[in-house]
C-alpha cells in the first residue's frame, strides 16, 4: 500500500522532472517525478543529494568536546544537537543533572523551540498559507507578507528575537555558547538576566496565542481541503513524560498507530536499537527508518509537532493545552492525521515554549549554583530530545582513553524520510497527475515537503540554500524545458 | 628620585626604555610596560625565537625582540602598521598551517594565538588551508595532547626540560614536516612520567596539551580574554593556574 509510487514499473518511457533544490526548507534536496506522455505520475521521490560523515569527524575526538562540535552539524539546529549530544554525555559521565542545571537546559531548549517553529511558520510558511499555494511567485515569500500583514511579519520576528535572547543568555553565547557541559550547566541565570527576559514573556504569550488564532482560522477557513492535502494516515512516535504529558526535553518513547493504538510506550530511549531499525535505499543518502515490530513495509512513522500533540495525553500549561483539545475535536478528529495540520500542532507548541518559559523564570532554582555532577564513567551515551523537527537521537561509544570510537545520530528529518516521500506522492496525485505542469502546481509539492519543516541541512550535514530548478525531460533523457527559480522566489526560462 | 644611577636605555616607538646589561629588548619592554605582540615567548623560560611575531625593526633592521639584546642607543620600532602587517601574516600562516577550528575549541576565549589574532585585527586565514593531518593522543589519564592545535612554540619542550627537569617533549623533523614528539618509546605521552601538575602542562599557549575532562567549565564571559585583549593578559605578572582535580 504504502511505497505504491516510489518505484516506476517501466521507467523507460517516461519523463523525468525535477525539483531541486525544493526551497524555502533548510538544507539542499531534490525531487525527482517520472511521467508519461499523457503526464500520468509513475514515481515520485523527495530525496538528499549531499552527505557529509559527521559520525566519522568526530571519531577521536574527547567526548566533552563533542557538545560543542556537534553544533557544527547544523547551522539551522544547533542547539539541538548541543542539547541531545550533553545528554549523551551525561550518561558516559554517569552524571545525575542537577534540578537546577536540568530546568536551565529546559529553558535553553524552549527558546529554540520558539525560534524556530516562529522561524518556519512567519518565514517559511505563511507565504503559502496566507496568499494561497499558487498565488504569484514574487509575492510568495517573507516580503510579500511584510508587504501585505505588516503586523504578522513583526510579530514573527519578535518571536524570534525573543527565544534568541533565551538561548544567548543560557548558552554565554548567540550561537556556539558553550553553557551545556557534561553533566550540568557552566552558568545559572542571574536576575538580571531573568529580569530582562521577564520584561517581554507576557507580549511573547500573547502573540503566541495570536499565532494559534491564525492557523486555526486559516485551517478552518477550507477545513476539507487543508485536512485532505496530502492525506495519509500513518504511526507517530515521540517522548512523552513519564504521566503522558507532552515533554520536548525528556522521556520516554511512545508510538501509536494509524488508528492511535500503542505500538510501543515509555520506552527507555537508550535502547532505541531495539524498537526502531534504518534501512537504506539506493536513490537516497538518507535512511529510511522503521519501528521494528511493524516492519519495513509497516514501520515507517512520523515525528515532530503533529506526533508529539497527538501522541500526548496532555500538555501541562493551561493555554497550549486548551489549544490542544480544541485541535483534537475538530471536525471529529479529522484533522490529526493531515498533513498540513504539522503547521497548526507547531503553533499550539510555541504557545507551550512561551508559556513553559514564563513559568521557568519564575522559578527560584535557575539561580542556583548547584550546577553539575558526575559519577562513574560509562563507554556509551544515548542522548535523545524532542527537537523542533521532532525524536533527535545521538549515541556515542568512547574508548578507555575518553576518545570517541562510534557516533549514531537519527536526526528528525531522516525519521520523517518516509513520511515526506509519502505526502509527495498523495499531491502528485492529488494535484499533478494528467496536469500540464506550472509553478504553482509544483510548489503543491514543496508545501507539501515543507510542512514537515525539514531540515534537509541536518540530515546531509551540508549547509546552504539555493535556487530551485525544475526540469523537463523526455524518455531519451533530453531537456525539454527548465525552470529556474532564483532564491528571492523570481522565476525564469 | 635623582638620577644618580647611570642606567643605558633604548628607545622604542620614540619611548625611552632603561634595560639592564643582559636584558633582551623583549625583556626591557615587559619591565616598562611596553607590548610587543609574542607568543612562543614566556619570561620564566629560556627565549627560543620561533614564531617570530615579536619581530622589531631595530636600526632599521628586522630583529626578534625575545633573542635579540638590548644594547645602548639602539632604536626600536614595534608598533608599525607594516610589522602588524608582516606579524597578521605569521599568525595567519600559523592558522592554515594546523588545523584550528575555534567555534568548537575549548581553548577558545583562552587561546594566545586567538588572542593574537584579535589582537592583529585578522579577519581571515587569507592563505589557503594545508589541512594538514595532525596526530591526536588521549593515551595519558588526565592530558588529551592535540597536535592539530600545536605551534611549535617550543615553550612545553622548554618547561618540561627546565622546571620538570623530565623532557617529556621534543621538536622532530624540518621544514613543515617539523612536529613535536612525545619522548617515549612508544610515542605516547600515557608511556611518559609527565603529570597534570607538571608546568609543562600549563604553558601551552594554544588547546594543544589539555587536561582533561575540564573543557568549557569556564562559562563564555569569564574567560581570560573575554574582556582583556592580549596585550593587557601578557603585561600582567605571571600567573600559575593550579589543575583542577576531579
Ligand atoms: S604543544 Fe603547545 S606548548 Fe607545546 S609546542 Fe605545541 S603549541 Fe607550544
Ligand atoms: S616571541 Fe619572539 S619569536 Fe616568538
Ligand atoms: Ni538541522
Amino acid at each position: 500500500m504504502t511505497f505504491a509510487l516510489e518505484t516506476a514499473a517501466h521507467p523507460e518511457n517516461l519523463k523525468r522532472i525535477v525539483i531541486e533544490p525544493v526551497t524555502r526548507v533548510e538544507g539542499h534536496g531534490k525531487v525527482t517525478l517520472l511521467m508519461d506522455e499523457d503526464n500520468r505520475v509513475h514515481q515520485a521521490r523527495f530525496h538528499i543529494v549531499e552527505f557529509r560523515g559527521f559520525e566519522k569527524f568526530v571519531q577521536g575526538r574527547p567526548f566533552w568536546e563533542v557538545p560543542v562540535l556537534v553544533q557544527r552539524l547544523c547551522g539551522i539546529c544547533p542547539v539541538s544537537h548541543n542539547l541531545a549530544a550533553c545528554k549523551a554525555m551525561d550518561m558516559i559521565i554517569g552524571a545525575t543533572v542537577p534540578v537546577a542545571a536540568d530546568k536551565l537546559r529546559r529553558l535553553m531548549h524552549m527558546g529554540q523551540i520558539l525560534q524556530s517553529h516562529a522561524l518556519h511558520f512567519f518565514h517559511l510558511s505563511a507565504p503559502d498559507l496566507l496568499f494561497g499555494f499558487d498565488a504569484a511567485v514574487g509575492k510568495r515569500n517573507i516580503a510579500g507578507i511584510v508587504a501585505a500583514y505588516p503586523d504578522i511579519a513583526r510579530q514573527g520576528v519578535g518571536l524570534r528575537r525573543y527565544g534568541q535572547e533565551v538561548i544567548r543568555l543560557t548558552s554565554g553565547k548567540r550561537v556556539h555558547g558553550t553553557g551545556v557541559i557534561p553533566g550540568g550547566m557552566n552558568k545559572n541565570l542571574s536576575l538580571d538576566e531573568r529580569d530582562y527576559l521577564l520584561k517581554e514573556i507576557d507580549q511573547i504569550i500573547a502573540w503566541s496565542q495570536a499565532a494559534v488564532e491564525l492557523i486555526k482560522v486559516i485551517y478552518s477557513e477550507r477545513p476539507d481541503f487543508h485536512n485532505s492535502f496530502g492525506f495519509y494516515r500513518s504511526s507517530f512516535m515521540s517522548l512523552v513524560r513519564e504521566d503522558g504529558a507532552l515533554d520536548l526535553y525528556h522521556g520516554g518513547l511512545r508510538a501509536r498507530d494509524e488508528h492511535g493504538q500503542t505500538i510501543f510506550d515509555h520506552v527507555d530511549y537508550t535502547h532505541y536499537w531495539d524498537y526502531i531499525h534504518e534501512e537504506v535505499k539506493s536513490w537516497s543518502y538518507m535512511k529510511f527508518p522503521f519501528i521494528r515490530a511493524r516492519g519495513r513495509e509497516q514501520g515507517w512513522y512520523r515525528v515532530g509537532p503533529l506526533a508529539r500533540i497527538n501522541n500526548c495525553d496532555f500538555i501541562p500549561t493551561r493555554l497550549a493545552e486548551a489549544e490542544r483539545k480544541i485541535f483534537k475535536e475538530f471536525g471529529g478528529g479529522s484533522a490529526t492525521q493531515a498533513t498540513l495540520a504539522y503547521h497548526w500542532a507547531r503553533m499550539i507548541e510555541m504557545l507551550h515554549a512561551a508559556e513553559t518559559i514564563q513559568e521557568l523564570l519564575h522559578d527560584p532554582d535557575l539561580q542556583s549554583d548547584d550546577l553539575v555532577s558526575s559519577g562513574e564513567r560509562q563507554l556509551r551515551g544515548v542522548g535523545v530530545i524532542e527537537a523542533p523537527r521532532g525524536t533527535l537521537i545521538h549515541h556515542y561509544r568512547i574508548n578507555e582513553d575518553e576518545q570517541i570510537v562510534r557516533a549514531n545520530l537519527i536526526v528528525s528529518t531522516t525519521h520523517n524520510n518516509q513520511a515526506m516521500n509519502e505526502a509527495v506522492r498523495q499531491v502528485a496525485l492529488q494535484y499533478l497527475d494528467g496536469q500540464q505542469l506550472t509553478e504553482g502546481l509544483l510548489n503543491h509539492i514543496e508545501v507539501a515537503i515543507r510542512a514537515f519543516d525539514p531540515c534537509l541541512s541536518c540530515a546531509t550535514h551540508a549547509i546552504g540554500k539555493m535556487p530551485l530548478e525544475v526540469e523537463l525531460m523526455d524518455a531519451a533523457g533530453a531537456l525539454i524545458q527548465r525552470l529556474i527559480k532564483d532564491s528571492d522566489g523570481q522565476c525564469r526560462a | 628620585m635623582g638620577a644618580l644611577v647611570m642606567s643605558k636605555a633604548i628607545t622604542i616607538d620614540g619611548k625611552s626604555v632603561s634595560f639592564i646589561d643582559g636584558q633582551t629588548i623583549m625583556d626591557a619592554a615587559l619591565a616598562a610596560g611596553v607590548y610587543i605582540p609574542h607568543l612562543c615567548h614566556n619570561p620564566e623560560f629560556e627565549p627560543h625565537g620561533n614564531c617570530k611575531l615579536c619581530i622589531v625593526s631595530v636600526n632599521g633592521r628586522n630583529m626578534t625582540a625575545c633573542t635579540m639584546p638590548a644594547a645602548e642607543d639602539m632604536v626600536v620600532a614595534s608598533n608599525t602598521p607594516e610589522l602588524d602587517s608582516d606579524r597578521q601574516a605569521l599568525v595567519q600562516m600559523l592558522f592554515v598551517e594546523g588545523n584550528h577550528i575555534c567555534p568548537a575549541c575549548e581553548a577558545s576565549g583562552n587561546c594566545q594565538l586567538q588572542a593574537a589574532a584579535y589582537y592583529l585585527k585578522m579577519l581571515s586565514p587569507h592563505f589557503m588551508h594545508f589541512y594538514p593531518p595532525r596526530e591526536v593522543d588521549a593515551s595519558h589519564p588526565d592530558i588529551f595532547l592535540d597536535l592539530n592545535r600545536c605551534i611549535l612554540c617550543e615553550l612545553c619542550v622548554r618547561a618540561s626540560r627546565e622546571v620538570d627537569g623530565k623532557n617529556v617533549f621534543g621538536i622532530s623533523g624540518r621544514g613543515i614536516g617539523t612536529h613535536l614528539v612525545v619522548n617515549a618509546a612508544s610515542g605516547r605521552l600515557g608511556d611518559t612520567n609527565f603529570a597534570v601538575t607538571d608546568r609543562a602542562a600549563q604553558v601551552c599557549p594554544t588547546g594543544a596539551i589539555l587536561i582533561k575532562r575540564q573543557g568549557y567549565k569556564i562559562p563564555i564571559g569569564q574567560r581570560t580574554f573575554d574582556h582583556k585583549k592580549i596585550s593587557e593578559v601578557q603585561m600582567e605578572p605571571v600567573k600559575r593556574t593550579e589543575p583542577e582535580h576531579e
